[in-house]
């Protein structure tokens, strides 16, 4: 795992305490992209996460709350792009 | 509501059933996750009015904090914020989406 997708993994992790909990580096997808910054540079993600506290709680809440978990890392130079699958325990 | 950025950007969602704030243009999106919206709303068939932020820093800015959301497109139905294009794809293929502009009375495109 590169140091980013480290680092968003034990954010998300402290912050959400997730059962199943996901990091996939998309960036190898996008190269020649304006947001990719050559070949050992992360900069799109995908992380699915599966967290008991979003259970009852809209797409919208469940979103920001991997958005304030992960803070300081949603910036165009760290994390360029960003796709979030949260789900609660039992579902899809 | 001082901040004359977030009036302008209530001024457009105010006006128009349906609007994507989004990179680039509905012929020429400057993004994947933005292109990925304007298809869910084509195939929605739904008339839509689109604002490049990419062409506009004020907006650009300013829609990551009247929505609290950080990051671009954003999909707003009838005032109501519905989300990014990870929400609209999950509503999408849930039928939701679809129910949401039937219920809120959205025009089909022209």
């Amino acid at each position: 795992m590169g140091k980013v997708a480290a680092e968003i993994h034990a954010r998300l992790t402290a912050a959400l305490s997730p059962s199943i909990l996901e990091v996939i580096d998309d960036s190898h997808q996008h190269h020649g992209h304006a947001g990719h910054r050559g070949d050992d540079a992360e900069s799109h993600f995908t992380v699915k996460l599966v967290a008991a506290s979003f259970a009852g709680q809209s797409r919208i809440a469940r979103q920001r709350a991997v958005y304030a978990a992960l803070g300081d890392l949603v910036a165009p130079d760290r994390i360029h792009a960003l796709r979030i699958i949260a789900a609660a325990p039992g579902e899809g | 509501m001082t901040n004359p950025v977030h009036e302008r950007i209530a001024g457009i969602v105010g006006s128009n059933d349906v609007v994507l704030f989004m990179k680039g243009t509905p012929f020429f999106p400057q993004c994947g996750f933005s292109s990925t919206a304007v298809a869910i709303l084509e195939r929605l068939n739904v008339a839509f009015e689109s604002v490049d932020v990419l062409a506009d820093m004020e907006i650009r800015q300013g829609i990551k904090e009247f929505s609290d959301w950080p990051t671009i497109p954003q999909l707003y139905v009838k005032g109501e914020f519905v989300g990014g294009s990870d929400i609209m794809m999950e509503m999408f293929q849930a039928g939701e989406l679809q129910a949401l502009m039937t219920e809120t009375g959205v025009k089909p495109a022209a």
